[in-house]
């Protein structure tokens, strides 16, 4: 059942019309159990195990039990994702214990813009895109 | 006819995807439309911030060339695709991309992904082409300068829309007709220009795991041959639709060995402890001149590790525990340098599967190895459709306008049909674009498009009636549900109907068995193929007699149509080249040898949207004078 939630820990996003997880599953797989008001995976067969659903859920209440297909049961890789790095917890199937942080991105949520404070031109005739040769650090846009 | 609210959307520019190659379209297109006063309106299957191939994040960003640097040439990189696809490339299409592609890791970089630098501040390459990231969140800072751009123009996004069909006015595309994933609604996009961007096409051939694991597929499951289903129904010309993509990867989970070949510079292995690109170096010189070139084309060092599987000599093995060995080797009689560079190692080797293939990171603690004490298993995965990575299959799209080619009848990277262009995996023969180029040729299409839509762009002329029978034709499946469920006391089995898995795995079978599928060692026969289409006159008749309990149910149905034409599309392809040039991805076991004489062409197809009949034809190929 590769991605799955606790029972315990997962409120139904306390009732939106849409949880997170099913916000962001890229393959439409989380559903809301209304009655229950918790969240399920409805194809592990179909599952990526991408953990982006495991990544977003604000209750932690989500996890990854790798595919029966061909991974031993007792590991797990436990994702914690800030705004500025994530951090892995992988456990092995005897015990061990590794742990690694990554940045993830090298600047603040949402700041990202377009243009990349490059210079812009108006020329819509022209092989150069919208920032270039600028973004390119070129004078001019190569050509044959 | 199940009763779906109707939503029209009129637009100028219509993005159809969310990966990388329609967030570059989104970014450049909006600049422009914004000056001309036109609306930009993209439509993504899933949620920005984790749609498509790099939804889980990457390790690499595959293509910079480096011109700012003087490292390499455009020039130098239409050499390198030319001979990794055996010859057979765009290379109009490969040097635009190349051109622009720089500029797109610039503009990474500033939106915020971490490029590992060296002292110097120079990006440290995992290989010539490759540069190596922090790429956990590569898709949502991309996805994040694509919706400040389109916010920033006054577009509109729409997530969870799931596109089926275009709309046409004769060999013009005029829009896009598809259904919510969350409520029941029909979307009737009209637009002046529509770009195809839906990723190429996963799970047409049956897959290694075949249980729950059926999911773990090396490209992601969620990218069905939207692009393909659409540019081929609008009736657009296609290329390379033989040129399928088998990567050889960690087997199982397929997680990178990019690091492990060009970084750590490990060494693959039989069971017996041959190195085959060495043992079998000799295979080379019968697939000349591109056997000898350097770098080895890929699907080339597949069919030699192949072979070594075919003659029983496997499992293959990656020599981790060798590669990390003699990279610490250089520290040894330093005991704390030697420390901090093992513990340096690890964590690369760990991040590079944490960061875009978690499983393998997962498959690795479950079988308690560690990569610097013992070896791990290699193979080569299923074959997928991915006209961005070392596949090639896509549209048939229009060159750059600066450059005297045969194949310019419109703007850049135009389809042959009107106001239809194509970017990343939906465009064909300019392979080797991986997640930059596929951003950089978005950004190409963003603004040719909106060229398009100034010089010439109408309103769009759409007939009521065909849209109702696009809207009647992409429910059909929940009506036939209803109809007939109540038949039988277990709605899974039926005679009337067929459920999405159901349809799924007999494409599966017929492209797995016949077609150069994994249980066919990737071999396959004109008189396999014959079989295959006449199965496939089978298949595609029960297409119209599948059935969805409920909306999620019907989005599977269309993912699995379109699998199918991509399927067709394939096998008729593979039918009409009579060679094998491409032996490590398929095999055609009665044309074994390459026919340069006959097939140093581009193998292209066309169905037609007026009667339903299909079209092959060769094109030539045209090299870059002096490259």
């Amino acid at each position: 059942m590769p991605s799955f939630v606790f029972a315990e820990k997962c409120d139904g996003c306390k009732g939106q019309d849409k949880t997170a997880c099913m916000y962001i599953c890229p393959n439409d797989l989380m559903v809301l159990d209304k009655e229950k008001m918790k969240a399920f995976n409805r194809d592990p067969s179909m599952c990526w195990e991408c953990q982006c659903c495991v990544k977003i859920c604000p209750q932690q209440a989500m996890d990854v039990r790798g595919y029966s297909d061909f991974i031993p049961l007792g590991a797990s890789c436990v994702p914690l994702r800030g705004s500025q790095d994530i951090m892995w917890t992988i456990k092995f199937r005897d015990g061990s214990i590794k742990r690694f942080k990554f940045p993830i991105r090298t600047n603040a949520e949402g700041t990202a813009d377009p243009l990349g404070g490059y210079a812009t031109h108006d020329d819509l005739n022209s092989q150069a895109l919208a920032t270039e040769p600028a973004s390119l650090g070129l004078k001019a846009v190569p050509s044959i | 006819m199940a009763n779906f609210q109707t939503v029209e959307v009129k637009t100028d520019l219509l993005i159809l995807g969310g990966g990388f190659s329609a967030c570059g379209v989104a970014t450049e297109a909006a600049y422009w439309a914004k000056k001309k006063g036109l609306k930009v309106t993209l439509v993504d299957k899933a949620a920005l911030d984790r749609s498509g191939a790099v939804a889980m994040g990457l390790s690499a960003i595959n293509q910079y060339v480096g011109v700012r640097d003087g490292e390499n040439t455009c020039e130098d990189y239409v050499r390198y695709v030319r001979n990794d696809l055996m010859g057979v490339s765009r290379e109009d299409l490969v040097y635009n991309i190349a051109r622009h592609v720089d500029s797109t890791v610039h503009l990474f970089e500033k939106w915020g992904l971490k490029i590992w630098t060296d002292e110097a501040g120079k990006y440290v390459h995992e290989g010539r082409w490759q540069l190596m990231i922090n790429g956990e969140s590569y898709k949502i800072i991309i996805a994040e300068a694509a919706k400040n751009a389109i916010a920033d123009a006054g577009g509109e996004i729409f997530e969870r829309v799931f596109i089926v069909e275009p709309l046409l006015d004769g060999n013009k595309c005029v829009g896009a007709v598809g259904f919510s994933t969350r409520e029941e609604k029909i979307y009737v996009f009209k637009a002046k220009a529509t770009v195809a961007t839906m990723g190429g096409a996963v799970h047409v051939f049956r897959p290694r795991s075949v249980g729950e694991g059926f999911g773990r597929s090396w490209y992601p499951p969620f990218n069905t041959g939207s692009s393909a289903y659409f540019t081929i129904k609008a009736g657009a010309e296609m290329t390379c639709q033989e040129v399928r993509f088998i990567p050889v990867r960690f087997k199982d989970a397929y997680g990178p060995v990019g690091a492990w070949f060009l970084l750590f510079k490990s060494r693959a292995i039989s069971a017996e402890g041959g190195e085959y690109m060495a043992v079998r170096k000799d295979e080379l010189n019968n697939w000349a001149p591109y056997g000898l070139a350097k770098p080895i084309p890929a699907n080339l060092r597949n069919y030699l590790g192949m072979l070594d599987v075919d003659a029983g000599l496997g499992p293959l093995y990656m020599e981790t525990s060798e590669a990390i060995g003699k990279i610490a080797d250089a520290y040894k009689d330093d005991p704390k340098a030697f420390k901090k560079k093992m513990k340096e190692l690890e964590s690369e080797a760990w991040e590079d599967f944490l960061d875009m293939t978690i499983s393998q990171a997962h498959l690795w603690a479950g079988q308690n190895v560690k990569p610097e004490e013992k070896h791990s298993e290699i193979a080569a995965c299923e074959p997928y459709f991915i006209g961005s990575h070392s596949g090639a299959s896509g549209a048939w799209v229009s060159g750059p306008e600066d450059m005297a080619t045969p194949y310019k009848w419109g703007y850049a990277n135009m389809c042959t049909v009107e106001g239809l262009f194509a970017a990343g995996d939906a465009s064909g023969a300019s392979s080797h674009k991986f997640s930059s180029g596929s951003h950089a040729e978005g950004r190409i299409v963003g603004k040719a498009a909106i060229k398009y839509i100034v010089e010439k762009g109408a309103e769009p002329k759409i007939d009521a009636a065909k849209v109702d029978a696009v809207k009647a034709k992409i429910l059909a499946p929940l009506d036939r549900y209803q109809e007939f469920c109540k038949l039988t006391t277990a709605p899974e089995i039926n005679p009337n109907y067929l459920l999405w898995r159901q349809f799924m795995d007999r494409l599966q079978k017929i492209m797995d068995e016949y077609a150069g599928g994994v249980t066919a060692a990737f071999k396959t026969s004109k008189s396999n193929l014959n079989r295959a289409m006449e199965l496939f006159v089978f298949l595609k008749e029960d297409s119209e007699k599948l059935a969805a309990a409920d909306i999620y149910s019907l989005e599977r149905c269309w993912e699995n149509i379109q699998r199918m034409w991509q399927g067709e599309a394939h096998v008729r392809t593979m039918l009409f080249r009579e060679e094998t040039r491409w032996p490590g991805y398929y095999f055609r076991a009665d044309t074994p040898k390459m026919d340069d004489k006959n097939w140093h062409c581009f193998a292209n197809c066309r169905w037609n949207p007026a009667n339903g009949e299909w079209e092959m034809m060769k094109r030539d190929i045209w090299n870059i004078p002096g490259v």
